[in-house]
């Protein structure tokens, strides 16, 4: 019972609390890139949480029974980034042969996702908060719905912005920035809200 | 003329193209690491070397590298250097090293590192290369410092950790925070574009051309792009 208690404290927090793009600022640029419209957003964000799920379920194994076991703690960002590159590039193949159909769909988004920041830091910070297997992959789920959701409430947001006329020095990027930054304060409401939920 | 070119390669990267004001690369560690003068410092002067090493080597490389296989041969040439960094700044540095925690390995994936590799050091020779990173670099570390300056001062009333008394009643505790970092990152986007009159070639949205992982994209051309026109 405790257990799943404190998997659901994980994957609030990470869902809500430590929003990875809202509060930690990862994966901003396809936060800003990708969010114009509402389908792009949820293509850009279901392929970020699975290639993110993935690159977990692989490096966790990697870091404590090789890296760790073998005290090459320091290849950690080497390692990682080349099985966050292949892991991509696989599953652009795997999705390419065996479903087309959603490959169409995604496919477009894959070779974008390898330099995100997102899938780097969350696999880093999962070893570094020295989180389990199970615990690994729900904080990891959670990151990726974050993710998703924060791309799907801006690309609301933006396309209430683009029937605006703002100001010519704040046009474009400067008024994404600030809309993102009332986003993220709406987000930090949440603070605490995690701590107490089970007390 | 040699000399002049060479110069306005390396200035390019100081004002004309700011990676981060005018470029828009690298938004991430911007934000996370400008909430003290001195991690973003820190982290401007990690990126600058990885960036002159990086640039250096994968111009000496350009010619040896096959062309469909580049870009995982640049991450593993700029995650080798992040490398290197990361144990002498865990060594020498570890004040540095708390502040930036994680986003001290992130550098590898930092959009300005690549997109210097794939746009400058894959097509010119290695002198250019290098004073192309030690300008984007310089740029990329002023850039940095000034926003830090205007969270750390106007929001913790200290600087480099040392406090500023007057202005300790004053303090705007929500600059320090996430909301505060993307709200002065938004202004003074806005406030690069009333100095310069509107000529400075700001881009005003992401285009294929800038976007930081236009270098990923198989396709050459960004599909994103296509669809939105």
């Amino acid at each position: 019972m405790m257990d799943i208690k404190n998997l659901i404290v994980i994957l609030l927090s990470s869902v809500l609390v430590n929003n990875y793009v809202l509060t930690r600022f990862l994966g901003i640029c396809p936060f800003l890139g990708v969010s114009k419209k509402i389908d792009q957003a949820m293509g850009m964000g279901i392929s970020v949480t699975i290639v993110m799920l993935l690159a977990t379920a692989v490096t966790w194994p990697i870091q404590n029974f090789i890296l760790d076991a073998f005290g090459l703690g320091y290849m950690q960002t080497i390692v990682f980034i080349l099985v966050i590159a292949s892991l991509v590039q696989m599953l652009e193949l795997v999705l390419k042969r065996l479903i087309p159909s959603l490959y169409k769909g995604l496919g477009v988004y894959l070779p974008l996702i390898t330099t995100n920041c997102a899938v780097l830091g969350v696999t880093i910070n999962n070893i570094e908060d020295g989180f389990t297997f199970i615990e690994s992959m729900v904080s990891t789920l959670g990151c990726g719905l974050g993710f998703l959701l924060a791309m799907l409430l801006f690309s609301g947001i933006r396309s209430r912005i683009d029937e605006r006329n703002i100001a010519k020095p704040f046009q474009g990027i400067a008024i994404t920035l600030i809309a993102a930054s009332f986003l993220s304060l709406a987000f930090m409401g949440f603070g605490g809200i995690v701590e107490n939920i089970f007390a | 003329m040699q000399n002049k070119s060479n110069m306005s390669v390396f200035l390019k990267g100081i004002l004309k193209e700011n990676p981060v004001l005018v470029l828009i690369l690298g938004t991430c560690p911007t934000l996370a690491t400008t909430t003290t003068v001195t991690g973003a410092f820190g982290m401007g002067i990690a990126a600058l070397v990885v960036l002159i090493c990086s640039n250096v080597f994968i111009s000496l490389l350009r010619k040896i590298i096959p062309d469909n296989v580049r870009i995982p041969c640049y991450i593993v040439i700029i995650a080798g250097f992040v490398t290197i960094v990361q144990m002498i700044v865990k060594a020498f540095f570890p004040v540095i090293d708390s502040l930036l925690g994680v986003y001290l390995p992130l550098i590898t994936v930092n959009c300005i590192i690549l997109g210097r590799a794939e746009m400058f050091a894959s097509k010119n020779n290695v002198v250019k290369s290098a004073l192309d990173g030690m300008g984007m670099g310089i740029g990329f570390t002023l850039a940095l410092c000034g926003m830090a300056f205007i969270r750390e001062v106007f929001g913790n009333a200290t600087f480099a950790g040392i406090e500023i008394p007057f202005l300790v009643p004053y303090k705007i505790d929500f600059l320090v925070k996430s909301p505060g970092g993307l709200l002065v990152f938004g202004m003074l986007i806005a406030l690069v574009y009333v100095l310069t009159h509107g000529k400075a070639p700001i881009k005003r949205e992401f285009s294929c051309a800038g976007c930081p992982s236009a270098g990923s994209c198989h396709t050459g051309s960004c599909q994103l792009k296509g669809d939105e026109q």
